[in-house]
C-alpha cells in the first residue's frame, strides 16, 4: 500500500513540497531554539507554559476524536461509518504525532527526553500521558494498517483486530482525560483546578475533531475520486451539534461557580481572558472572537435546515475549529498561569520563532496525514467502493 | 451476588497473579524504584529542617544581604525581566500573602518585606508531577533536585503553588559573555566550589544540603544572624526541644496558602 504515496497529480506534488519548504523553515527555527534555549520563545517565570503544550493539549482532543468514528461503527454497529474509520483512525495517528512533537520541542533538555522511560514514575501524570498517548498511537497505527488492507484484499480483517478496536475505544477517552488531570490536579491554579476539566476537554475534543474529519471528508470529495458519503457527514454534523453543546454548556458552569460564589481567585483568570486585568487585556479580543464563533456554530449546528445543508455546515465546523482552538488553543494554558502565585500578572505571547516552530509541527503533521490519506484513498478508488 | 468457592478461589488468585505480576515487573525492570516514588507520601521522617523568620528582627537591609550571600554562593545569576533566576527575595505582605487581602491592613506589616523561598513543604506538588524523579524530598525533608536528570518539562514550575521554582530559559554561563549582562554579574561564577548550572533545567533552594551535611546552617540563615542574632531561626521542626518548635509555642506565625495542604516550612513570625 505504500507504493501508493509516490505517486499522484501534480497538485498533490505541489502540495507535499510546500509542506516540506514549511517543515525545513520551522526545522532553522528549532535549531536555534536548540542553541538558544527557550530564550528565544515568549514564556518566562510565571507563564511557563505556552503555545507549544497549548497546541499540544488542543491536538490531544484531536487525536481521541477519532473514537467519534469508531464507536458508532463498532459498538452500534452504524455501517454507514464504516466507510470513513480509516480516516478518523489516520487523524488520530497524525495528531498524536504532533502531540509529541509539540512536548518535544517544548522540553528545555531533550537530549534527556528518554529519562521518563529510565525512571519511571508513576506518581507524576506526565508519565502516564506519555504511555497512553504512545500505546493509542500504536493502536491506531495496527488497526488502521490493517482493516485498510483487509479492504484492499476484499477480505475481512483477523479477529485479533476487532480485540484492538475495543481497547481502542475507551482508551481514546483516557488519553483526554489523562491530559486533563495535567492541569486538574495541580493546587494553587485555580482556572485549572475543576472536576469538570476532563469532561471540557473530551467535549471540546468530540466538536473539534468531528468538525475537523467533515472539513477533510469534503476536501477527498473534492480532490479524489473517492467520496465519504452524504449520510457519513450528515452524521457526523449531528455528533459535531452535541458535542458543541455540551462544551458550551459545560464551560457556563464554570462561569457560573465562578461567579456566583463570587471566590476571586476563580474569578479573576476569567476576567482576565474576558475583559483584562490591571490592563492586560491582549487575551480579551480573542475570547470575545471565540465566543462568536461559538455562537454562530451553535446556530448553525442547532438549526436542522443549516445542519443539513453542507455549504451551512462547512460554516459551523469551521467556527467550531475557531472557538475551540482559541478556548484550548490559547486561553487554557495563559489563562491557567494568569494571575501568578503573588497575585500579580506577567505578560506572555509567543515569539515569532516560537510561532514557526509550532506551524512546522503543524505542517509535519498534514504531512503524515497527507501521506495516509493519500494510501486510503487509493486504496478506496482501486476498489472501487 | 452469588460467589461459590471455586469461583472465589478463581478470582483470589487471578487477582494474585495480578498483584504480584505489576510488582515483580516494576522489581525486574527498575529494582526499588516503585519505593523509591512512594517516598515523597512518606510521613516517618525523623528530620525535618524549617526556618522561622522574625518579621519584628527582619529589615530590607538584611534581607538584602542574605538574597546577595545565597546567590553568590550558589552561582544565581542577575537576569532582568521576567526570565530571570532566584532562589530567595523579598516580597511585600500583598503579594507574600495574596489570599490574606485586606484593605485595612495594620500599617507595620502592610510596609513589611518578606523573605520568600522553597517552602521544602511536606507533601511537595512539585515532587509528585515530576516525571523523572529529578526533584525529590530527602530523608531530612530538603526538596532536592538534580540538575543532571532534570528535563526540563517545568510540570514542577506549574504544579509549585509558591512561585519557587526558576528555569534557565538561557544558558546561565551566558552572562560571561554578553556584554549587557556582563555588568550586573562582573565575578560570575561567584563561588568556584558550587557547580553553575546548564541551560534547560529547573533551579530552586536547596536550603543549602551541603552546608546541612557539613553541620553548618543554611546561607540565608548564616548571614541574617549575624546582622541580627535569632532573625532567622533554623532547626529540626520534628524535635519538639529544638529552638524553632520553642519559639513557635510562643509567637504566632504566618504561612503561605496553608490552605493547599502542602504543609509548608517556612514560618513568618508576626
Amino acid at each position: 500500500m505504500i507504493q501508493t504515496v509516490f505517486k499522484g497529480s501534480r497538485r498533490y506534488g505541489y502540495w507535499i513540497l510546500f509542506l516540506l519548504a514549511i517543515i525545513a523553515v520551522a526545522f532553522g527555527c528549532y535549531l536555534y531554539q536548540f542553541k538558544e534555549g527557550l530564550l528565544i520563545t515568549g514564556m518566562n517565570r510565571d507563564v511557563s507554559w505556552g503555545f507549544y503544550i497549548a497546541q499540544f493539549t488542543y491536538l490531544v482532543g484531536i487525536a481521541a476524536s477519532g473514537v467519534m468514528v469508531v464507536l458508532p461503527c463498532y459498538l452500534h454497529n452504524y455501517k454507514a461509518f464504516a466507510r470513513i474509520t480509516v480516516f478518523g483512525e489516520f487523524l488520530a495517528i497524525a495528531a498524536v504525532m504532533m502531540c509529541l512533537l509539540f512536548i518535544f520541542v517544548d522540553i528545555g533538555k531533550p537530549v534527556r527526553m528518554l529519562n521518563v522511560l529510565f525512571y519511571p514514575t508513576p506518581h507524576s501524570i506526565l508519565f502516564w500521558d506519555m504511555v497512553v498517548l504512545n500505546v493509542y498511537m500504536l493502536l491506531n497505527i495496527f488497526i488502521g494498517w490493517n482493516v485498510l488492507s483487509a479492504e484492499r484484499k476484499g477480505v475481512h480483517y483477523p479477529n485479533w483486530v476487532k480485540v484492538l478496536i475495543y481497547i481502542s475505544i475507551p482508551w481514546a477517552f483516557s488519553i483526554h482525560t489523562v491530559t486533563a488531570f495535567i492541569y486538574a490536579g495541580l493546587p494553587g491554579r485555580p482556572y485549572w483546578l475543576t472536576a469538570i476539566m476532563a469532561a471540557r476537554f473530551l467535549s471540546s475534543a468530540f466538536c473539534s475533531g468531528p468538525a475537523l474529519l467533515i472539513l477533510l471528508c469534503l476536501i477527498i470529495r473534492k480532490v479524489t475520486n473517492f467520496d465519504p458519503g452524504k449520510e457519513q457527514i450528515r452524521t457526523l454534523g449531528s455528533i459535531v451539534a452535541y458535542a458543541m453543546l455540551l462544551n458550551v454548556f459545560f464551560f457556563l458552569l464554570e462561569l457560573f461557580t465562578a461567579f456566583y460564589s463570587h471566590i476571586p481567585e476563580h474569578m479573576r483568570p476569567l476576567i482576565f481572558l474576558f475583559k483584562g486585568l490591571e490592563g492586560h487585556g491582549r487575551l480579551a479580543p480573542w475570547m470575545w472572537t471565540a465566543t462568536i464563533f461559538a455562537f454562530i456554530s451553535l446556530v448553525l449546528l442547532v438549526v436542522p435546515q443549516t445542519r443539513r445543508n453542507e455549504d451551512t455546515l462547512l460554516v459551523a465546523c469551521i467556527s467550531v475549529i475557531i472557538a475551540t482552538w482559541i478556548d484550548k488553543g490559547l486561553g487554557l494554558v495563559i489563562g491557567g498561569f494568569t494571575p501568578n502565585p503573588f497575585g500579580g500578572i506577567t505578560d506572555y505571547w509567543p515569539t515569532k520563532p516560537e510561532v514557526m516552530i509550532s506551524i512546522g509541527v503543524y505542517a509535519t503533521g498534514f504531512l503524515v496525514l497527507t501521506l495516509l490519506y493519500k494510501m486510503a484513498v487509493s486504496v478506496k478508488e482501486e476498489v472501487g467502493a | 451476588m452469588d460467589v461459590n468457592r471455586r469461583e472465589f478461589l478463581k478470582i483470589a488468585g487471578l487477582s494474585t497473579l495480578f498483584g504480584v505480576g505489576v510488582n515483580s515487573v516494576f522489581q525486574l525492570l527498575a529494582p526499588g524504584e516503585l519505593e523509591a516514588s512512594l517516598s515523597p507520601l512518606k510521613k516517618d521522617r525523623k528530620i525535618q529542617w524549617a526556618i522561622a523568620v522574625d518579621m519584628k528582627k527582619v529589615d530590607d537591609r538584611m534581607l538584602d544581604k542574605a538574597v546577595e550571600a545565597c546567590h553568590r554562593y550558589h552561582n544565581v545569576p542577575k537576569i532582568p525581566g521576567h526570565k530571570g533566576l532566584k532562589w530567595i527575595w523579598k516580597e511585600d505582605f500583598e503579594h507574600s500573602f495574596p489570599e490574606q487581602e485586606n484593605s485595612y491592613v495594620n500599617e507595620e506589616i502592610e510596609k513589611m518585606h518578606f523573605p520568600l523561598l522553597c517552602n521544602h513543604c511536606d507533601n511537595p506538588p512539585c515532587c509528585r508531577v515530576c516525571p523523572t524523579k529529578a526533584t525529590f524530598k530527602r530523608e531530612d525533608g530538603i526538596v532536592m533536585m538534580d540538575w543532571h536528570r532534570c528535563i526540563g518539562c517545568r510540570f514542577c514550575m506549574a504544579a509549585c503553588p509558591y512561585g519557587s521554582r526558576s528555569f534557565n530559559w538561557g544558558d546561565p554561563r551566558r552572562v560571561m559573555t554578553d556584554e549587557e549582562l556582563k555588568k550586573l554579574n562582573p565575578d560570575f561564577p561567584t563561588n568556584m566550589e558550587f557547580p553553575t548550572r546548564t541551560k534547560g533545567v529547573v533551579e530552586k533552594c536547596t536550603f543549602c544540603y551541603d552546608r546541612i551535611d557539613k553541620g553548618k546552617r543554611p546561607i540565608c540563615v548564616e548571614v541574617a544572624n549575624k546582622i541580627k542574632e535569632q532573625a532567622f531561626i533554623f532547626g529540626n521542626i520534628l524535635d519538639p526541644e529544638s529552638d524553632i518548635r520553642t519559639v513557635l509555642k510562643e509567637r504566632f506565625a504566618l504561612r503561605r496558602k496553608p490552605e493547599l495542604g502542602t504543609g509548608t516550612n517556612i514560618y513568618y513570625l508576626i
